[in-house]
């Protein structure tokens, strides 16, 4: 059950992606989120995911795997685009039922919404999945050090994300382990009452969160063990440094970026 | 009849990511009732993912399970009953302590159970003595109690459900050498007093030695050897070959026999060595 959990997780490979600066696959990101949300022309959507697609097929990861990232939250979109379908009031009206209305602007909405939000979510698990979330966080840190000149603490930040990141995968293990050992005393998780489901979380929570101060402990008096004092004068293990491939992917997504807009200023809406 | 036994079991992790691996192999195996079984193997060999099948926590990817004869995913919806007949003790199962007193935690399980409060305070009692806790200890709150008393608290949380079969993963580890002692010699007598079937998990080979009358060896995710520790040790060098080790004593015995004294192979306690060294003195003074 747990297991299933893809967001966030990182696929290690050797993938042209993969080895993209991560500080510019964060900017790409970025540039393509902008990309989807630019023009509501049908055609920007199609350049959008030719993008999306390029980019899974370039990673190697298993289409398989971006499929699991969006089936958890394929719920909420299907009930927002049957919301819009049935409540968007303008444009050609196909059917009415008292106050349902099933408009053209109805349509096209729900239809554009849930393709955005479906290459975004793919997109995005793009991002995670070929970065390891320390390079990820490390990458952050450095593109908002202009930030540290307004004494804004961005080391800090980057350190707490890190370490955030890095015990979720402990802590979903832990929580497996913890459930296990509950339901091997009989415990009814995932079956029987709902008010007997949830007293017995109680069982699994009270653990957990003794076990994570006891990490939390643990982790800060290793860290003083090594002289931790924060940000200053510290170097890096891993030195980023970007190449011509880096600046070849971002040339890439500014053209894609460029012809969105184009197309939503030269083609006319064929719908 | 055997009370559990596998047929062709075997369970892949993650399956269809680039993360899979198949932990256990195609297993064939008979467990009799009333045995007491060390489970040896090392670290990622498949023990642990083997013996969570044995109460339905894993499901198996293929293959079968049977207790008493049914085989335990026949019905999806008894699968705790299972889980009651074939208890599961964790690693460090004190990280799964969670109420404020000793006595509601051991009565955790009974109480999922469905039995009366008669009934769970009979068992509560009968472990805690069972196990060593006094009946003080048993309105304290659970995490004021020190590392080998917390362990022995968890454990009797699974031995209060009144299981058929227990299985205990690394009951010893981290604890110190009287914790530890302690501890197995607990289970060894709830072995006398109840005639249930045991499986103990441990790195140790002196424990495993002192207590099992069977061995089931695991090694890369197959089941290397299931027999008697008599059997079992006097393959002694195929089991250093898979890099386990064997008792020390049988180390020893194993020098001798190399430099032409020779006692059988069968040598795997400090007793019987004891035994067979005084008996070829006493032979050499008659002569």
């Amino acid at each position: 059950m747990l297991k299933d959990i893809t967001i966030g997780q990182y696929f290690p490979g050797e993938s042209v992606i993969h080895r993209l600066d991560p500080r510019f696959k964060i900017i790409i990101t970025l540039l393509f989120i902008m990309m989807l949300f630019t023009g509501d022309s049908v055609w920007c959507l199609i350049i959008g995911a030719v993008f999306t697609v390029m980019s899974i097929l370039l990673s190697k990861i298993p289409v398989k795997m971006f499929a699991k990232s969006i089936k958890p939250l394929l719920p909420f979109l299907l009930i927002t685009a049957l919301l819009n379908l049935f409540f968007v009031s303008t444009g050609e009206v196909y059917w009415q039922w008292k106050f349902l209305k099933l408009t053209s602007d109805g349509v096209n909405i729900s239809v554009f919404m849930i393709i955005r939000i479906v290459l975004l979510l793919a997109g995005s698990s793009l991002l995670t999945y070929t970065t390891s979330p320390i390079t990820l966080t490390d990458a952050i840190e450095r593109l908002l050090s202009p930030l540290k000149k307004l004494k804004f603490p961005v080391h800090e930040l980057s350190m707490m994300m890190s370490i955030a990141l890095r015990f979720i995968p402990t802590l979903v293990e832990e929580t497996d382990k913890i459930m296990s050992a509950q339901k091997a005393r009989g415990a009814e998780l995932d079956s029987g009452k709902m008010t007997t489901r949830v007293r017995n979380l109680v069982s699994i929570l009270i653990p957990l969160f003794i076990s994570a101060f006891r990490r939390a402990d643990e982790l800060a008096t290793a860290m003083e063990c090594r002289c931790y004092n924060g940000g200053s004068g510290r170097t890096r293990l891993r030195q980023m440094n970007c190449s011509a491939r880096d600046y070849i992917a971002l040339g890439i997504t500014v053209l894609f970026f460029a012809a969105v807009i184009a197309a939503d200023k030269l083609i006319p809406n064929i719908f | 009849m055997a009370i559990l036994r596998t047929e062709e079991l075997t369970y892949v992790y993650s399956e269809g990511t680039p993360f899979e691996k198949t932990a256990v192999d195609h297993v064939n195996l008979e467990i009799q009732e009333g045995e007491m079984v060390g489970v040896m193997g090392h670290t990622g060999s498949g023990k642990s993912t083997l013996i969570q099948h044995f109460n339905g926590l894993l499901k198996p990817t293929s293959g079968k399970i049977y207790l008493d004869g049914r085989d335990i995913w026949e019905d999806k919806d008894k699968i705790r009953d299972v889980r009651f007949k074939v208890g599961l003790v964790f690693q460090y199962p004190e990280y799964q302590i969670f109420e404020e007193t000793v006595y509601k935690d051991i009565a955790f399980g009974p109480k999922n159970m469905g039995l009366d409060e008669a009934e769970i305070k009979r068992r509560v009692l009968e472990t805690a003595n069972d196990i060593g806790i006094s009946e003080e200890m048993l309105e304290r709150s659970p995490f004021e109690l020190s590392g080998g008393q917390k362990r022995r608290v968890a454990i009797a949380g699974v031995m209060a459900m009144e299981p058929r079969v227990l299985i205990l993963d690394e009951p010893t580890a981290g604890l110190d050498p009287a914790g530890r002692d302690k501890i197995l010699g607990l289970i060894k007598k709830y072995h006398e007093r109840t005639k249930n079937t045991i499986l103990i998990v441990s790195h140790s080979m002196e424990d495993i030695a002192r207590f099992a009358d069977k061995i089931l060896v695991m090694n890369k995710a197959r089941l290397f050897c299931y027999d008697t520790a008599v059997n079992v040790f006097s393959r002694a060098e195929e089991i250093e070959q898979i890099g386990l080790d064997v008792p020390q004593i049988t180390r020893v015995f194993g020098d001798l026999r190399r430099s032409g004294l020779d006692f059988g192979k069968e040598v795997y306690t400090v007793g019987y060595a004891k035994e067979l060294l005084l008996k070829k003195l006493r032979e050499k003074e008659v002569r």
